[in-house]
């Protein structure tokens, strides 16, 4: 390599810094007036932004504000009703993915596509127009991942790799095409907070280097610690744009939601007798690629939350399953009350005082073509005695139904629409309040908020505290830190089937955090030193 | 270009229209089809659908409609319930044998004995012998995760080579100067499954079809156990969730169905059959299937698609004797009913739009 190639590249990496200092880089993308409409929403109006050279740009709005219809125009996977895009100030109209990516923008999606039963470097061949051999593209795997701090070896399976892992296989997929626009659509939801400091080294040396980024997020921090500029969604229409160094969380959030928010009240808890009590509890994995659950105790108290942190994929489901009676378990594993229920399914457990509600929405804690009458039947029928020698009392469950979307103020036409035509935040709305409204003695929920929007997500909240205050205990599985350090009173950490020693959340720090949902991952820690060197 | 668009809920309007508009589009299909075998269209699906009701010898084919449809309907009352659960038992045929068997066992060991006894036995046997057939598949699922839709569909030629033995050996008429089957059973007239009232075709298979059908009904409506069958076929993980045990719904679904098609063998045999012979089956275990489909799974539309089914028939025998239609042209003209109504169904879920991409 001679000086003067060495040079260029040098003027090349640091050219985009400069301009970004003087705001004068080069414009990558620029969109014009683009809108998209489905039958009964327009996903997207009249958007218009630019992202510059090397910018990384945040896409910032509530679930169904419209990014991802955005970002899929974009990408090709969607074709707009009116507007247009240049790139490097050419007309672009990408027909299909492929034409995306063959101009230079690549794309991380929320939700891996990937085989759990192949290994690293197969699946990274899967997702390329023109795979090198394989010889060759495990070395450039191993280069690229080291190079941009993701150590990733190409022969492990995908099946064997935790979810941060995984969303490195997408990553290195991506930076072999070398592209010019990286679209990160919500990339650390699925994140410890450490390995988010590691994907936000990798974003800023892509950017250092002239990488554009499209970085879509609700999470307001995030994009104060990452972003140079941010384009703000709601309803489908540009709200505002702002620089996020510049501006506070709280600006964001009330440009994103449009009104102000209120954090949830709670009463000074005095905690009762145990009312919860799980020892020992051990579950093999229910498929090849579940998690075992491994010697789980921990006792919840009356008025208690409890927060049960982790990254997916760590036991959350399989514990819900246990705790629930749909997996049943020895004898004195679990105890409601001093009862032991370890060996009764769901039913008997209703019956001794124990809710849940499922992570999975549509398919677990409801049935996505019945009615919310019919689904409130589901779990309701025992607690709230709607049936009598096996004949149901529809009259009763319409009531039922009608009480639940009243008090938890679920948005639908009617109780006969069925569960899969509300909007996520709804249906939520509607499962967590027809568990609560049987005033249960000990109540589960799975990801209580999750892909639900900003209101609805602090009234679930608000909710569940309500419930803790009138003297039940609340264990709340969640991946949002956020959620668990604002309402529970303690904390536990899930990994790989293990769950922690519960500790006061008051005077917890993120790092520590951190550290506990790491748990035995050491390499976390050394990944971060290697960094930051 | 077209392009389907999901609904956000099922329409009501095309559940039941569907059905109609196959009706519909196989009496153009089957038109077609006759009309290229060179019999007038027109004529023959007059002669399926309109001459056994209304024409010359309707009065002969009226009672014939009940006769037929009552065994289809009462098979396919069991076989909707196992369906909406997601439990596929397409061995109806096989448990409606083994129900005829079991019941015309039981009669033929007490002939000549009269006594009122004997009827209540035979039924009772006959439910038993469709119920334990059924079983087969179910306690084979539940213990081995093996498929049922194999299970129960092999089970049916395991039951017709039970079938032929038992005809041409213990079970034949020792008075039947060699010929193959059994006594008949409706000049035993404490076996006989006559008709209520005379020439009508009522029997008593009829009206236990009828209330299979008002049973069913309030089963799937005012129930928990309906509703649970309903739960545990479209969201399986949301009927554990409602602490459903699929194994036990699994044998439940199984039994019913084997049970109400061995019911359907013994009222056959013991009435308009009269003998069991190696071919005193028809396929109504496997017509049912349609049936059930065709009547989309509820008990109204199984009653009503029982009895057009039944008319197909009829309709179609007279066919094959007035225009001398081949029995295959027939049995492809069910067939495209049942082909239409599968491929119309998509209306219920997706609306069809034309142009655009997504």
């Amino acid at each position: 390599m001679t000086g003067k190639t060495l040079q260029e590249q040098e003027t090349g990496r640091t050219a985009p810094r400069e301009g970004r200092r003087e705001m004068t880089r080069d414009v990558l993308l620029t969109i014009e007036g683009l809108s998209k409409s489905y039958p009964g929403v327009k996903a997207n109006d009249d958007v218009s932004f630019q992202i510059g050279e090397g910018e990384v740009h945040a896409l910032l709005g509530e679930n169904g504000a419209g990014k991802s219809t955005l970002v899929k125009m974009i990408y090709g996977l969607v074709k707009p009703d009116e507007g247009r895009m240049t790139f490097r100030r050419e007309e672009y109209t990408p027909s299909e993915p492929r034409e995306a990516r063959g101009l230079g923008v690549a794309m991380v999606f929320q939700h891996f596509s990937l085989f759990d039963a192949l290994n690293v470097a197969e699946n990274v061949a899967l997702g390329m127009d023109n795979p090198p051999p394989m010889g060759e593209l495990a070395g450039r795997i191993r280069e690229v991942s080291e190079g941009y701090g993701l150590p990733l070896d190409p022969e492990r399976l995908v099946g064997d790799l935790s979810a941060g892992e995984r969303q490195r296989v997408e990553i290195i997929r991506c930076l072999l095409q070398d592209p010019k626009l990286l679209i990160m659509d919500e990339p650390t939801s699925v994140l410890t907070p450490q390995e988010v400091n590691i994907l936000f080294g990798t974003l800023r040396q892509l950017a250092a280097e002239g990488t554009s980024i499209l970085y879509i997020s609700h999470k307001l921090e995030e994009i104060k610690a990452l972003c140079d500029e941010a384009t703000i969604l709601r309803r489908g229409k540009v709200v505002g744009t702002c620089t996020p160094r510049d501006s506070t969380a709280r600006e964001m959030a009330e440009m994103m939601v449009g009104a102000e928010l209120n954090a949830p009240q709670r009463a000074p808890i005095n905690p009762g007798p145990v009312a919860l009590q799980v020892r020992n509890l051990s579950v093999p994995a229910p498929s090849a690629f579940g998690t075992s659950l491994r010697e789980i105790g921990f006792e919840v108290r009356q008025g208690e939350v409890l927060g049960i942190g982790g990254v997916a994929g760590n036991g959350q489901d399989e514990l819900l399953l246990a705790l629930s009676g749909e997996v049943k378990t020895p004898r004195d594993c679990v105890q409601i009350n001093g009862l032991d229920v370890g060996d009764l399914g769901p039913n008997e457990r209703r019956k001794a005082g124990l809710c849940t509600a499922p992570e999975e929405r549509l398919g677990h804690a409801a049935v996505p073509d019945l009615s919310l009458m019919e689904n409130a039947l589901l779990s309701g029928a025992v607690r709230k005695q709607l049936t009598k020698n096996g004949f149901i009392d529809w009259a009763g469950t319409r009531r039922f139904a009608e009480e639940v979307v009243k008090t938890f103020d679920v948005r639908t036409p009617g109780i006969g629409t069925a569960a899969r035509a509300l909007s996520g935040g709804n249906l939520q709305k509607f499962v967590l309040g027809r568990e609560i409204m049987q005033e249960p003695e000990v109540i589960i929920v799975n990801q209580p908020t999750w892909g639900v929007d900003a209101a609805a997500a602090a009234f679930i909240r608000q909710a569940l505290l309500n419930r803790a205050a009138k003297g039940a205990a609340v264990v709340v599985i969640s991946q949002d830190i956020d959620e668990i350090m604002e309402i529970a009173d303690r904390f536990a950490a899930l990994n790989e089937g293990r769950l922690s020693a519960p500790v006061p959340t008051q005077g917890l720090t993120i790092d520590e955090i951190g550290l506990m949902l790491g748990g035995a991952h050491g390499m976390h820690e050394a990944e971060v030193h290697h960094v930051q060197a | 270009m077209f392009r389907l668009e999901k609904r956000p809920t099922p329409s009501t309007f095309w559940s039941w229209g569907t059905p109609v508009l196959a009706v519909i589009l196989t009496m153009i299909a089957g038109g077609m089809l006759f009309a290229m075998l060179g019999k007038d269209p027109v004529l023959a699906i007059k002669a399926i659908f309109w001459e056994p009701l209304f024409g010359a010898n309707a009065s002969y084919f009226r009672p014939q409609l009940l006769v037929k449809a009552g065994p289809l309907i009462l098979i396919a009352i069991g076989l909707s319930l196992g369906f909406r659960a997601a439990v596929w038992n397409i061995g109806a045929e096989g448990q409606y044998i083994m129900g005829a068997l079991c019941g015309g066992s039981v009669a033929l060991a007490a002939y000549p004995a009269e006594s009122f006894l004997l009827f209540p036995a035979m039924i009772i046997a006959g439910a038993i012998g469709g119920f334990i057939w059924a079983m087969i598949p179910a306690l084979l699922k539940i213990r081995f995760g093996t498929n049922e839709i194999l299970v129960s569909l092999m089970l049916v030629y395991v039951a017709e080579n039970i079938l032929s033995t038992l005809a041409f050996g213990p079970l034949k008429n020792p008075e039947g100067f060699g010929f193959p089957g059994s006594r008949n059973l409706q000049q035993y007239p404490s076996a006989h499954n006559a008709d209520l009232i005379a020439n009508t075709g009522l029997h008593w298979g009829v009206v236990t079809a009828f209330l299979a059908v008002i049973g069913a009904y309030i089963l799937l409506n005012r129930h928990i156990l309906g509703f649970q069958i309903s739960v545990a076929g479209q969201a399986p993980r949301a009927a554990r969730f409602a602490g459903v045990n699929p194994n036990t719904l699994v044998a439940i679904c199984l039994g019913i169905s084997g049970a109400l098609a061995g019911l359907a063998g013994i009222f056959e045999v013991a009435g308009p059959g009269g003998q069991i012979t190696d071919s005193f089956n028809v396929g109504y275990g496997f017509t049912a299937i349609i049936v059930a489909f065709l009547g989309r799974l509820h008990p109204v539309g199984i009653l009503l698609a029982g009895l057009l089914m039944a008319l197909t028939y009829i309709g179609g025998e007279m066919a094959q004797l007035s225009l001398s239609l081949p029995l295959a042209a027939i049995q492809a003209f069910q067939g495209m009913l049942l082909f239409f109504l599968l491929a119309l169904d998509l209306l219920t879920n997706f609306r069809i739009r034309i142009g655009g991409l997504i």
